[in-house]
């Protein structure tokens, strides 16, 4: 069952409200860039590589 | 056994394996965390004496739990690496760190938000929050210790042996609240004996702890993943992986 009378209460958290937000909101933030960071991270890496691969291809050719 | 063993040192092997997992703990994590978020902050009941902070535990303790674990994980792969030379182990060990070193920050982070409406203070040196600020810094040094040295193999005998020698905290950590009775609260849940939380509060944090869980592998995977393709960039199947089809 919903906890709240209504929107405004839920924010406000009983005068707990910024304490509850923000930890919330700082924890999920750091999570979703913990798992959004190495997958960048892994682009960049392969597309270096494979510059570099392309660069020697060429050297090769010419 | 040992072929086992031999495949799982294997950093192909890994990296194929562990791709077929990521979609489902990503799926997982999501649908357990955005479950026991959802529930914990609007429909788990308030608690009686500490009101609506209350509800930072549901975040507070799965991230304290991973923070710990997953110190045996890094110091567990670091001596695997060291003892039978498998360089997975390694790549492990060092994909543990940042993310263990984020989940200890939210655990500390969390608390000392919660701490300023229900002790009045943000911080105090109490046994089992500095244990955990010790553990910060653990993690952190073997950051910045795996990054410091010129050779591989020195940066990781030296952060393997930081790893095990820290393991020491580990158990401090966890009875620093029986042994110094201080301010913060002693363990709710116990892996003997019923937790000391009502039902309606208790299962949202299982969902909680479950999703944290899946979250810490998936990372853990996805970190591992990022330095094979760092550490192996000169092997055939990688260039195979890079090039444009």
């Amino acid at each position: 069952m919903f906890q709240f009378e209504n929107f405004d209460a839920f924010i406000a958290m009983g005068g707990h409200g910024p304490y509850v937000w923000g930890a919330y909101g700082l924890s999920l933030a750091i999570m979703a860039w913990l798992a959004l960071a190495p997958l960048r991270r892994q682009r960049v890496l392969l597309a270096t590589l494979r510059q570099r691969i392309q660069a020697q291809g060429q050297r090769g050719k010419g | 056994m040992w072929q086992w063993f031999h495949k799982l040192g294997s950093p192909r092997w890994f990296y194929q394996i562990s791709g077929k997992f990521l979609p489902w703990l990503a799926l997982a994590s999501m649908v357990l965390i955005v479950t026991g978020v959802v529930w914990g902050l609007a429909f788990a009941p308030e608690d009686a004496r500490q009101g609506n902070s209350f509800r930072i535990i549901y975040i507070h303790v799965p991230a304290s739990f991973l923070a710990l674990a997953g110190y045996y994980v890094m110091a567990a792969a670091g001596a695997v690496g060291m003892i039978w030379k498998m360089k997975l182990a390694d790549m492990v060990m060092v994909a543990a760190a940042p993310l263990g070193a984020a989940l200890t920050f939210i655990a500390l982070f969390t608390g000392a938000v919660w701490g300023k409406p229900t002790w009045g203070t943000y911080w105090i040196w109490d046994a089992r929050i500095t244990s955990m600020l010790v553990l910060l810094f653990l993690y952190i040094g073997i950051i910045a210790l795996s990054r410091s040295f010129s050779t591989r193999e020195t940066s990781t005998r030296a952060c393997a042996i930081l790893a095990l020698v820290g393991t020491v905290n580990i158990p401090i950590i966890y009875k620093s609240v029986d042994w110094w009775y201080t301010l913060h609260q002693p363990a709710t849940i116990k892996l003997t004996g019923a937790p000391s939380m009502h039902p309606d509060m208790f299962k949202p944090l299982l969902v909680m702890i479950l999703g944290f869980y899946c979250f810490y592998a998936l990372v853990l995977l996805l970190n591992t993943r990022t330095e094979i393709l760092l550490r192996e960039g000169r092997a055939t199947w990688v260039k195979e992986l890079a090039q444009p089809k």
